[in-house]
């Protein structure tokens, strides 16, 4: 098997062989994170460009580890769609630092459908680094690894993701990623943060975190955002906690060997108490080290010998 | 200079007429109508095989000047108009400044005569400034020659205002077009709000935020017994609350535009933002219900709201692009398309809708084919085919979801006050 596409744009498009194929690749990456020198010569001579039009820290980070163990020369663009102000447009910015002879884009924007409107426009790989709450995919797929790391599987297990469903990206890339490879989605928040018809996408839609976290292999905690129209999607962060955070008590009702995953970073003491997010269930640190790899088959496989 | 337009199909929806029928123009007026015309020394044009039309009027139009020449002016959007076999247009005040003054209505005319190919008529705002808080000069704009009044782009979501608006009208003989949108609940939306949008993460715009609009000002116009037009409408629920309320007298028209029959909200997909428009495309049960309203009559008039936008404009992310689309071209194309091929009407009930019902609708005498007339003319052949091109567009502007599309109906002659304005090449 090889990985055909031009881009990593989403997970809905991506076959269950595809994401499988992408997981096995990230093994051997794995493996070269744990090693004294955790450095391959594998895209040595190429550029990539981490294009972030979104503030971000972790997923930027990583993707610049990602490329610089694979000995590839990393370009860091930052803005808050400064040059968008200046008058010139998305794809402008796009081309002209093409022209400056790059070999890849990692987009992340607050716009969904950015990655796409450049990877359509532009001959080079695009990675979409997460675009607005369209999708992340390289999230999804280090979570995929990280479940399938611990549970030695993804088929057949019940996964419950509660928070702010109808802005994340991180939750939509997931459903179909899980719903691919056969796991049971469960989504759990306000009905205020569920968007219309997402049960359509084969998952079950729940109001109560009691119910939503029965029985289940795996809780994704999202993070609650901070923002705009919070006043009108819920009342308080207090009212929120009082429903959806994840307790001790709550959590009991789940399976007993239950894995506790959030996409980071996390609002401590708001979703998650920070008992359970350092405690014997947490593998949110192991998704971030994952994270490195999972990046690195991706841009492996995107510009590796091609 | 006489024309005589020979052996076409004559299809005059304000009279009924369908027959094959020769029609002879001198100056500006038609003077025979008329089986086996033989007159000499005139200008021929052979219409065998093709639909000989009252010339179409938009009734929704944003042609961008003053303001946004870049995108369109009047004479680049009537040489567009005229492709499209349009011999009327109606351009819509949400012009930088908005046409809120009877110097602007002037310009408007006066831009027209000098540039344009076709006469252009202007429609005025509500409120001052198009802000939706004070009622404009309308009776001033009215003698300067507003054909209309309407904040396109924003409904006047203050219903005193609104309640004014209508009643002051009824001394002007122009009716108010609303924009049917409740932005308190269409907020940042860019999309119909649904299972696309929620798939694709970008915000909705619910169906309610037009419905509630239409429920208010349909209550409105029966408070005031105003005339009241609807523009572009969209959704399942709003055809409901018109078709009720025409049942109970109340005296309201409707419209709907061609890409809202065409297209759903899937087509969001390929984020091509040329597919962002407001009010968004919506389903295909929107779509049926259009169709099954256009049929009964419930709408009455087929209009493009023609909006221009630069690329540099549309290049830019999804959320961030302007809403609209052009439609002047391929609007009779897109008709015959998906309501004549498909038999959900017949041409003259489709014609009428671009014709004599626009007319009727803003007061004015023309949409007919008559001796004794001005000749506005339009002359199509229904079972051509002619491919959507950035070439074959005269708009200054390109941004159509229909681009590379194989349409029916090509236009083959306009003609504007007994002259050929446009024939194609």
């Amino acid at each position: 098997m090889k990985y055909e596409r031009k881009d990593l744009l989403g997970i809905e498009e991506l076959s269950a062989e595809e994401i499988n194929f992408i997981l096995d690749t990230a093994v051997s990456f794995r493996e070269i994170l744990e090693r004294p020198i955790k450095k391959v010569p594998t895209l040595r001579g190429k550029t990539i460009v981490n294009l972030f039009f979104e503030p971000s820290t972790r997923t930027r980070m990583s993707f610049e580890l990602a490329a610089k163990r694979l000995n590839a020369d990393v370009l860091n663009f930052s803005t808050s769609s400064s040059s968008i102000l200046k008058g010139e447009t998305l794809l402008d910015t796009a081309r002209n630092i093409l022209a400056m002879k790059v070999d890849c884009f990692v987009i992340r924007h607050s716009a969904p459908g950015t990655p796409h409107i450049i990877a359509k426009n532009l001959s080079i790989p695009v990675i979409n680094a997460g675009d607005g709450a369209h999708e992340h995919p390289t999230q999804a797929l280090l979570d995929l690894y990280t479940i399938r790391e611990r549970k030695g599987r993804i088929k057949g297990l019940r996964i419950a993701i509660v928070g702010d469903i109808s802005r994340s990206r991180v939750a939509r890339s997931n459903i179909w990623g899980l719903s691919k490879l056969q796991a049971e989605v469960r989504l759990c928040a306000p009905p205020t943060l569920i968007p219309p018809r997402i049960e359509e996408t084969g998952t079950q839609v729940f109001f109560s975190l009691e119910k939503a976290i029965k029985n289940v292999d795996i809780i994704m905690m999202l993070r609650i955002q901070k923002e705009r129209d919070k006043g009108s999607l819920v009342p308080s962060n207090a009212e929120y906690r009082e429903f959806f955070s994840l307790t001790e008590e709550k959590i009991k009702v789940a399976k007993d060997d239950v894995l506790i995953m959030h996409p980071g970073p996390v609002n401590r003491g708001i979703e998650l108490p920070t008992a359970l997010a350092d405690g014997q269930r947490s593998i949110i640190l192991d998704q971030v080290t994952n994270g490195v790899a999972i990046r690195m088959a991706i841009l492996y496989l995107l510009l590796g010998g091609k | 200079m006489s024309l005589l337009i020979k052996g076409g199909r004559v299809i005059d929806p304000a009279s009924g007429i369908d027959d094959f029928l020769d029609i002879f123009i001198q100056e500006e007026k038609i003077t025979k109508i008329s089986k086996n015309l033989h007159l000499s020394g005139s200008q021929l044009i052979e219409a065998t095989g093709k639909i000989v039309s009252p010339g179409f009027i938009d009734m929704h139009t944003h042609l961008r000047e003053p303001g946004r020449e870049d995108e369109e002016t009047i004479a680049s959007g009537t040489r567009a108009a005229v492709r499209g076999g349009f011999t009327t247009v109606c351009c819509m005040p949400n012009t930088n400044p908005p046409i809120d003054e009877p110097s602007l209505v002037k310009f408007i005319y006066e831009q027209a005569k000098l540039k344009g190919v076709i006469e252009v008529l202007p429609v005025a705002t509500i409120t001052r400034k198009r802000e939706g808080k004070n009622m404009a000069e309308l009776g001033r704009l009215r003698r300067a020659g507003a054909i209309a009044f309407s904040d396109d782009g924003d409904w006047v979501a203050d219903s005193n205002l609104m309640r004014r608006a209508l009643e002051y009208t009824k001394m002007l003989g122009a009716p108010v077009i609303s924009h049917p949108e409740d932005k308190s609940l269409s907020r940042r939306g860019v999309m119909n709000e649904g299972y696309f949008s929620t798939i694709l993460g970008l915000e909705g715009i619910p169906r309610e935020a037009e419905e509630i609009a239409v429920f208010r000002d349909l209550v409105l116009a029966r408070m005031t017994r105003s005339p009241l037009h609807l523009a572009h409408i969209s959704t399942q629920g709003a055809i409901r609350l018109i078709r009720e309320a025409k049942e109970k007298q109340i005296r309201v028209t409707a419209e709907v535009t061609p890409h809202h029959f065409t297209l759903t909200d899937e087509v969001v997909q390929n984020f091509d933002t040329n597919t962002k428009i407001n009010p968004p495309l919506r389903t295909q049960e929107d779509i049926n219900e259009i169709k099954k309203a256009l049929k009964e009559d419930v709408i009455e008039v087929i209009a493009t709201d023609h909006a221009p936008h630069s690329p540099e404009e549309k290049e830019l992310d999804y959320p961030a692009a302007p809403f609209g689309i052009i439609g002047l071209e391929t609007a009779l194309g897109l008709i015959v398309r998906e309501l004549v091929e498909t038999k959900i009407l017949t041409l003259t009930e489709a014609m009428a809708k671009l014709t004599i019902n626009p007319a009727q609708i803003l007061g004015l005498d023309r949409g007919y084919l008559r001796e004794g007339g001005t000749a506005n003319i339009t002359i199509f052949d229904p079972g051509s085919r002619w491919r959507v091109t950035d070439k074959n567009s005269s708009s200054l502007s390109k941004n159509s979801p229909f681009m590379g599309w194989e349409l029916p109906a090509r236009v083959n002659w306009t003609i504007f006050r007994g002259k050929v304005v446009y024939n194609e090449p």
